[in-house]
This record gives structure tokens, C-alpha cells and sequence, in this order.
């Protein structure tokens, strides 16, 4: 091998995140330690503004999430004042007040906890659903193949709003439990059952691109099952995109909550969310515009914000588009 | 190709029983009493429950219930509503607004996405390139139905430049739901027609046209934007399918009485007929459009053999 072949192995290694024991570390020129694809991906998400964006408002909202006390100012949400209906915003009550006179910044700082408890709990459920599934399609093929590849064809036909629309509504007079809750839950599962496909396709390919290879086979002629080749070798290979995937899911999974809700099947009063605010508030926006806009504006940022750092990950993870 | 296209047709057939079936029994395992409901609180005559009952099959099980839809179905006849309208008419009345509201979205889609997407790919990591990847990425990021209310303050009420609900002013009113709907996937076609042209610029064939000495203007649009249009057309085309079923919100929003916002009050008032017949016509719609881009894509790329 010459020391350009030498080179080039070595950069294919390096975009590919693997290495073949061809290329002899030595004679890289360009680094003295063995990159993997993870460090790569790192190394390319601290140089990219968006994923640092979306990074701290993912950040800001967890802990708003959790602590909502904490950006509140000092407001409870439930203690409002007729007095002040629709108020608008002024320098102590940031975001003005709502049509019963409760304080609104205080209100939209609790509705994030709704939010990002729908919108992770649909994602754990669409992962599970979706790697399980398809990893079955996907290393069995076939027939098992044809059968769960055409399930998905159909919820993938249905659009996820409607299709969660109807179960909602259906819901609450079922006996199945959780779906017949109007709760969080609810709506998380409703979610899910109708997004669990682009996972399983995902998942089903990597799974189908990975099973034909060499390190897959040398594990079979060493006696390993279906499941610990599943498990242990093809799995981990699907991880990265499927990771890019979740991570845009979980705010695809936010602005449908918030859209359910506004449309009356998701969650219902008392509860606080961001698609209540925007329903109560649209009848007033001539006179108290603020109503729709500061819902509007948290939801669009916490959706953005994950959307953001999915997009920074893929841009990372796929060595392609490295420039 | 002929025997691609038979195959994939034979595929769509379970797709499109499995979804209305799937429709069909979460809709009908309700557990509430259509005929109570349709009657409020004054009481009905066992006599008018009878007629009903068995106008409606109320009784049977779901799979002869289901039997018996799927028979109407393929002589034409979608079932009526509880007030023995057809829902036929129902479509009838409301698709059109639909398809007017999909013809406004695509044209937004074509005319501001592709030029976007063409202008920020011809000069990759200019301002304007720039612009376009950050306002796409934004614009992704904002739920449809917020946008629909940014677009209602701003341009409705705020600049009154465009009327912000219902059909009376033509195909003006459909101006500000078009956009709102057509936001996402034009935001993509943006970044598709980008990738894509950035891509070509690259290839051997582009060099090659440039040595023989072709005018710049000449390599980019004879040579380059062909080829790099491909994917685009493919997507709008696929696209279309998904908007004719995904304009709920938008339709609510703007009141635009199209089949969204029909499917939409038929599933709160519990109207299993129309909510089965539209979802299945989306469905219909969805499928029927990915296998035309199918088809399509090995029309416009010679590459492409479907054997």
C-alpha cells in the first residue's frame, strides 16, 4: 500500500467510524488517535450555533418542566382576580393577565410540564413499538416481512392527527385504560399508536443493510441466537439515526398535543397546556392578543428547540454531508 | 414497467381494506348509543329504534356491519348519516374547497420553495444561502396552528390585506390558508431543491458542459436544474396526497369548509358514516398519489427500471 491508499483508508475508516486494521495508525497523517463516529459527531455539534440553541431552550424547559415554581415569579397560577381579566402585560405580570384574572406568565410556565411528559412518554412508546417491530421485519424478512411492513403501510395512509383525533374521542367511553383517562397519558398513547412507523421503517433498514454483514455472520458461526445477534449486533448499529429521529419526534409530538388539545380532544380544563391557552385566548385576540401569542410563542420555541438539535445531530452523525 | 405498476396496484389493495377497516372499528367499537344521542333528551318510540337499528345494522357484529359498508361501498354508495343524508353529497359539497385549498398550496410550494431552493443552491454559503437554511429550519419548527394565528393577527387583522376566514371572496380567501398550509412542505421542497442542485453542480456532466465553453446561465438551466428537479416533483407530487387529508386544522382554523373540517365535526358529533367515508377517501388519496410519484420517477429518471 502506497501512503496516499494509506490515507484514504484511513479517512474512509474515520467516516465511517469503524476500522479495518488496514490502515496502520501511524501513517494518518491528519490525527494520532482513533476517532469514532461519536467524538466526530461531537466534535462537529460544539462548532454548530443551531445545536447549542436548541440545546439550552431543551434545558430551560426541562427545568420549567420540573421546577415551574422557580420561573413563576412568585405567581400562583390558580389565584386570579376578576378584577384583572385580560389585563395586558406590564412590568409585574410579564405576560398580562387571562380572561378569569389569573396571572398568564405563570400559567404558560406550567403548561411545559404537560408538554414534555406527552411528548417523551409517545417517544419511549414509539421507540419500543418501533425498534421492536421493526428489527422483527427487518432480520426475520418474508413473510413476517410483507405482514408488518403492510401494518405500517396502513397507520402510515392515515394522517397522525386524525387518526388520533378519532381514538380520543372514542376513548373516554371505551373500558381500555390510560386511553379512557383524558389525561396526559391519553394522549401520549393516542400519539403513538398513530407515529410508530417512520421508526419501524428506520429501524427495519438499518436492520436489513447490517444482517448481511461479515462481523453479523462471524457471530452466528460462533453460535450466537437471533436474539443476541438482534440485541448485541445490529441493534447498536441503528442508533444513531434513530436518535436523530427521536429527538425531532419528541417536538413533532409537542405541536401535535398542543393541536389535539386546541381541537378539544386532548387534555381538558383544569389541566395547563399550551393548545387550552391558545383555544380560551383565540375568541379575544382583537382586544388581548396576548392571550394566543405567548402560548404560541413558548410552544413554537420548545418545539424548535428539539427540532433544532435534531437536525445539528444529523448533520453530525451522517458523515455525507461533512463537508 | 407494466408489471411494476400491476404489482404495486395489488399492493395498495390490503393497504386501503386494512385502513378502513382500522377506521371502520375504532370508529363503530364506540360503546355509546348513536340513536340516544341523535335523539338528545326527548324519548324515542321503540318502533323508530327498531327502524334504525336496522337501517343502520346497529346489531350486527362489527365484521357484518363492515361487510355490509364495503358492499355499498363498491356499488357507490358510502351509507347515509343519522339524518339520512348521503354522504356522498357530503364529500361532494366539501372536496372542492379542499382541492382549491391543495391548488393554492402547491402553487406557494412551486413558485416560493423551488426559487428559494434553486437561488440558495446556485450560491451555496452566501447570505442568501444562509437565509434560506435558517427561515426553512424556523419555519419547520413552528406548529401549523400557530402559524395559522400569526398569519390571522398579521395579515388579517393587523394589515387587513387578506380575509382571515371562509370561502365568500373566492379564491382570494383561500391566499392566507394556502400559505399557512403549504408552510412546511414548502420550507422542504426549499431544502430538497437545494441539496439537489448543490449536488449536480458537482457532477461530471455539469464539468463537462462547462468546458465546452456553455454559457453559465445555459449549464444551470438546461443541464442542471432538469436533473436536480427530479426529487422535487417526486415529493410535491407525494405531497399533494398528504395535504388533500391533512388540512384539518388549517380548514378549522380559516373555517374553510372543506373535507378536513367535515371529518373533523363528524368525529365530535360521533357521525360514523361520514368519518369512515372521508378518512377512507384520504386514505384513497394518499395511496393513489405515492404510487403516481412511483410511476412517475421512472419516467423522469431513465436510471430507473422498475423490473
Amino acid at each position: 500500500m502506497t501512503d496516499q491508499q494509506q490515507a484514504d483508508l484511513r479517512k474512509d475508516e474515520i467516516e465511517a467510524g469503524t476500522t479495518t486494521g488496514l490502515a496502520s495508525p501511524s501513517v494518518d497523517p491528519t490525527s494520532d488517535r482513533q476517532n469514532s463516529l461519536w467524538s466526530d459527531a461531537w466534535a462537529a455539534l460544539k462548532r454548530n450555533p443551531l445545536f447549542w440553541i436548541g440545546a439550552v431552550l431543551t434545558v430551560l424547559f426541562t427545568v420549567m418542566a420540573i421546577v415551574p415554581q422557580v420561573f413563576a415569579r412568585g405567581q400562583d397560577p390558580r389565584a386570579c382576580d376578576l378584577a384583572n381579566s385580560r389585563a395586558l402585560p406590564s412590568a409585574d405580570h410579564w405576560f398580562g393577565y387571562d380572561v378569569q384574572g389569573c396571572d398568564y406568565l405563570s400559567n404558560v410556565v406550567y403548561g411545559a410540564r404537560n408538554s414534555l411528559i406527552i411528548g417523551v412518554f409517545a417517544v419511549v412508546v414509539i421507540l419500543l413499538l418501533g425498534v421492536a417491530v421493526g428489527a422483527i421485519a427487518g432480520y426475520f424478512g418474508g413473510v413476517t416481512d410483507g405482514i408488518l411492513s403492510r401494518i405500517a403501510d396502513i397507520f402510515y395512509a392515515l394522517p397522525l392527527i386524525l387518526g388520533a383525533l378519532v381514538l380520543l374521542r372514542v376513548g373516554p367511553e371505551t373500558s381500555i385504560p390510560i386511553i379512557n383517562s383524558r389525561g396526559p397519558g391519553a394522549v401520549a398513547l393516542a400519539l403513538a399508536l398513530f407515529g410508530w412507523m417512520t421508526a419501524m421503517r428506520l429501524v427495519r433498514s438499518q436492520v436489513i443493510a447490517v444482517k448481511s454483514s461479515d462481523y453479523v455472520a462471524a457471530a452466528r458461526a460462533m453460535g450466537a441466537g437471533n436474539t443476541r445477534i438482534l440485541v448485541r449486533h445490529i441493534l447498536p448499529n441503528a442508533v444513531a439515526p434513530v436518535l436523530v429521529y427521536t429527538t425531532i419526534t419528541i417536538g413533532v409530538i409537542i405541536a401535535a398535543e398542543a393541536t389535539l388539545t386546541y381541537l378539544g380532544v386532548g387534555l381538558q380544563r383544569p389541566a395547563f397546556s399550551w393548545g387550552l391557552q391558545i383555544e380560551a385566548g383565540q375568541s379575544d385576540v382583537r382586544d388581548a392578543p396576548h392571550l394566543v401569542l405567548f402560548p404560541s410563542i413558548v410552544l413554537t420555541l420548545t418545539v424548535m428547540a428539539f427540532i433544532l438539535m435534531g437536525d445539528a445531530l444529523r448533520d453530525a452523525l451522517d458523515p455525507r454531508q461533512r463537508a | 414497467m407494466g408489471r411494476y405498476v400491476a404489482r404495486r396496484l395489488l399492493l395498495t389493495i390490503p393497504v386501503m381494506l386494512g385502513a378502513s377497516i382500522l377506521i371502520f372499528s375504532v370508529v363503530y367499537a364506540l360503546p355509546g348509543d348513536p340513536i340516544r344521542a341523535l335523539a338528545g333528551d326527548r324519548p324515542v318510540s321503540p318502533a323508530v329504534v327498531q327502524v334504525l337499528t336496522e337501517r343502520f345494522h346497529l346489531d350486527d357484529p362489527l365484521w357484518m356491519q363492515y361487510w355490509e359498508y364495503l358492499k355499498g361501498l363498491f356499488q357507490g354508495d358510502l351509507g347515509t348519516d343519522f339524518r339520512g343524508r348521503p354522504v356522498l353529497d357530503t364529500i361532494e359539497r366539501t372536496l372542492p374547497v379542499t382541492i382549491r385549498l391543495t391548488i393554492v398550496a402547491v402553487i406557494f410550494e412551486i413558485v416560493i420553495g423551488l426559487t428559494a431552493g434553486v437561488l440558495a443552491g446556485i450560491r451555496r454559503n452566501s447570505y442568501f444561502d444562509n437565509l434560506v437554511l435558517v427561515s426553512t429550519t424556523v419555519v419547520v419548527a413552528i406548529p401549523i396552528l400557530v402559524l395559522a394565528f400569526l398569519a390571522q393577527l398579521l395579515f388579517g387583522l393587523k394589515l387587513g390585506w387578506f380575509p382571515i376566514a371562509g370561502t365568500r371572496e373566492g379564491w382570494y380567501g383561500y391566499v392566507l390558508p394556502g400559505l399557512v398550509l403549504a408552510s412546511g412542505s414548502l420550507a422542504y421542497v426549499a431544502r430538497l431543491t437545494r441539496t439537489s442542485i448543490a449536488e449536480n453542480l458537482r457532477a461530471d456532466y455539469v464539468r463537462t458542459a462547462k468546458a465546452k465553453g456553455l454559457p453559465p446561465r445555459r449549464i444551470i438551466v438546461q443541464h442542471t436544474l432538469r436533473n436536480s428537479l427530479i426529487p422535487v416533483v417526486t415529493f410535491i407530487g407525494a405531497d399533494i396526497g398528504a395535504l388533500l387529508g391533512g388540512a384539518i386544522v388549517t380548514e378549522t382554523v380559516f373555517n374553510l369548509p372543506g373535507i378536513g373540517r367535515e371529518v373533523f365535526d363528524a368525529i365530535r358529533a360521533q357521525e360514523g358514516a361520514v368519518v369512515v367515508g372521508i378518512v377512507t377517501l384520504m386514505v384513497f388519496f394518499f395511496i393513489f398519489f405515492n404510487l403516481v410519484v412511483d410511476v412517475l420517477y421512472a419516467v423522469l429518471d431513465p436510471r430507473i427500471r422498475y423490473d
